[in-house]
């Protein structure tokens, strides 16, 4: 236990843990407040001015029309032909706007529906997490290994294995806490967006149920992050190995292997693609198509769909935290400490 | 005396598909005694850090038993490591933290109470610097922090690996004395360093570790006596005469290394042999004096890593111990 009150303490005197927190805190918080500032309450004086503008515009369009169709009708009567082409037949007289082009809810001012709009978001706040937990979580045990920091504990405590545990878990726990506590935080935010800035919608047990399960898969998702990127750090016993096979991922899976994919005809090619997974499995699935299963030319097509499933995404998830967390147990254990 | 540290044969060979094979330790054998101040010394890649590495279990060794305070290690590692202080190769701590939190961390770690961080603090000379981050500090005040760090424990058995590297005078001499302080108190101290100067007026003992062998042990006294022994220096009357009468006492069955102005000759029974031996040739001698012997000359006899003029030595090119080899 006092292994584990010592890596938390470590944890969070030290300066990327800080400074990664702060930033994910500062830069969750500009979403709430400029959905603050852009929302506005639909009531009887926003209905008027959206009625009065669309008025307006109707009739401008309207005169416009008129202008035009005026113009037309002067050519051909100076015997200019094929006015088809730019007014259109009858010099676009059958086109005259109508009334209900111009509907006034168009015209009305941004308003957050909370539940509408509060599952996406959710999928935002766990994406901007998962990455900061990848970062934090590399950097604690990459910055260990580079520092000496850690063979300087493996003096004090040599058990290799519960010591990296112990920090696998202190990262785990901590950024499972930071996930609770800044995910409470962003549902109030936006609860109190819907409340006073928009409409809060009809919000059954069913839809908080549905808001609770995107949760845990989003708070899933932060907990991956963390353990692959402390597994990486741990396997290359430095941060930048976490950092770089990160950043060298996403730009062969995401760049490098889509253009050979698609270069190549592989139906689905995104199926391969880590992205295609995230979204799976914060979104509970996402649909691939097919369009070059289709052949326009003998009419519409509904091009061939892949539905990859949160399942799948698990699966995906579960071989890739087991390789990585698996290959830097088996190194903590037969490698030598130098 | 009982013995706190003993090492039999122990091996450690590393593999790489580009280097390809390298014992970096040959069936080293090593014994430190309680209470005494050992001084555990070797040339550049020797394998004395390995040697520590793996009584401490940081590395994992190919043969051989290590027993630590009586217990065979690196299965009772765990429960003696409390009772172990060490500093293994150059300090290295976490920069941006201060030594106060460094130290406060590793007592978290490993149990030991708050209060023994300032003594310790206070110990090596860093109390009031204690604030500052480690990566303000010199080579010279993060060894006194890694020192500060290994004694953190109150241990039975301290394990320093170049304590005094990159300390001033004053530094070197309060280490000094900080280390006679400890072995008087009890405190096993196990010490690698190539400052042999020092390891002479600290160390009751020593082990000399060559191309992963031992290649002499025991008291400071009686390895420098031995040496002391078996050389004198010659000067002539006549300096021209110095090299034909190295052959003759080449020829004679001495050992003989020429210099300007003299000759050391070693390998002789008696001071006396060497003045009939020459005089018998027409040399007449003008000066004979045993040869004055330190720790240094001794340990580059010892591991052949004596600088030759005009040759680059790399540092494999050192001694390899000889079978029941001196010292053994």
């Amino acid at each position: 236990m006092s292994l584990a009150k010592a890596e938390l303490r470590r944890l969070f005197k030290r300066r990327v843990t800080r400074v990664f927190l702060a930033l994910v805190l500062l830069g969750l918080a500009l979403i709430p407040l400029v959905f603050t500032l852009t929302s506005q309450k639909t009531g009887p004086e926003q209905l008027r001015a959206a009625e009065v503008k669309a008025q307006a515009d109707f009739e401008m369009a309207v005169r416009e029309h008129q202008r035009v169709v005026a113009e037309c009708e002067a050519l051909k009567a100076g015997g200019a032909t094929d006015l088809d082409m730019r007014y259109g037949p009858n010099c676009g007289k059958d086109y005259a706007p109508t009334r209900e082009m111009f509907s006034a809810e168009n015209y009305l001012p941004f308003e957050f529906t909370f539940r509408d709009e509060f599952g996406p978001s959710v999928m935002v706040f766990s994406a901007a997490v998962a990455l900061v937990a990848f970062v934090i979580g590399a950097s604690f045990v990459g910055a260990e290994w580079h520092s000496g920091g850690m063979m300087n504990l493996l003096l004090w405590r040599p058990r290799r294995i519960p010591v990296l545990l112990t920090k696998l878990g202190v990262v785990l726990a901590t950024m499972f806490g930071v996930t609770v506590v800044l995910g409470a935080l962003w549902t109030v935010a936006f609860w109190l967006i819907g409340r006073y800035d928009g409409v809060l919608g009809k919000l059954t047990a069913g839809v908080w149920q549905s808001f609770a399960l995107t949760g845990a898969r989003g708070a899933t998702l932060v907990l991956l992050a963390a353990a692959i990127g402390f597994g990486l750090a741990s396997l290359g016993r430095h941060t930048a190995m976490a950092l770089g096979v990160g950043i060298g991922g996403i730009v062969v899976s995401e760049i490098g292997l889509r253009i050979a994919l698609q270069i190549v005809e592989v139906p689905f090619a995104d199926r391969y693609v880590v992205s295609t997974y995230v979204t799976a499995w914060l979104n509970k699935e996402f649909t691939l198509y097919d369009y070059r299963s289709c052949a326009f030319s003998m009419g519409q097509c509904n091009p061939a769909e892949l539905t990859v499933t949160w399942q799948h995404s698990a699966i995906v998830f579960g071989v890739a935290l087991a390789l990585v967390l698996g290959g830097a147990i088996w190194s903590m254990r037969r490698r030598d400490i130098a | 005396m009982a013995a706190v540290l003993e090492i039999t044969g122990l091996e450690k060979t590393y593999r790489s598909r580009r280097r390809g094979v390298r014992r970096a330790l040959d069936g080293f054998d090593m014994v430190v005694e309680q209470g005494q101040v050992h001084g555990f010394l070797g040339p550049n890649g020797s394998g004395k850090t390995t040697t520590l590495r793996t009584l401490l279990g940081l590395i994992r060794p190919n043969g051989g038993r290590m027993v630590l305070l009586g217990e065979e290690v690196p299965a009772a590692l765990p429960r003696i490591a409390k009772r172990v202080g060490a500093i293994v190769e150059s300090p290295q701590f976490f920069p941006n933290f201060t030594a106060s939190d460094t130290l406060s961390l590793l007592a978290d770690a490993g149990g030991v109470s708050k209060q023994r961080v300032a003594e310790v603090l206070e110990l090596v000379g860093l109390r009031e610097r204690a604030k500052e981050r480690v990566k303000t500090y010199s080579l010279g005040m993060k060894q006194r922090l890694a020192v500060a760090s290994a004694l953190l424990k109150n241990p039975d058995l301290l394990i320093l690996d170049e304590p005094a590297n990159g300390l001033d005078p004053g530094g070197i001499r309060e280490m000094r004395t900080l280390m006679r302080g400890l072995a008087e108190s009890g405190m096993t101290v196990v010490l690698s360093s190539h400052i042999l100067g020092e390891v002479q007026l600290i160390c009751d003992s020593v082990t000399v570790i060559s191309r992963g062998r031992r290649v002499a042990h025991g008291p400071v006294a009686d390895i420098l006596a031995q040496h002391a022994g078996t050389g004198v220096t010659v000067k002539l009357e006549d300096p021209a005469e110095l090299s034909p009468a190295a052959e003759v006492l080449i020829s004679a069955g001495a050992r003989v290394t020429p210099h300007p102005d003299h000759l050391s000759v070693t390998n002789v029974d008696r001071p006396a042999w060497v003045t009939r031996t020459l005089a018998e040739k027409g040399f007449f001698v003008s000066e004979l004096a045993p040869v004055r012997v330190d720790l240094e000359s001794v340990f580059l006899d010892l591991t052949a890593t004596a600088p030759v003029p005009g040759q680059a030595r790399q540092v494999d090119d050192s001694a390899t111990a000889p079978a029941g080899g001196w010292g053994v």
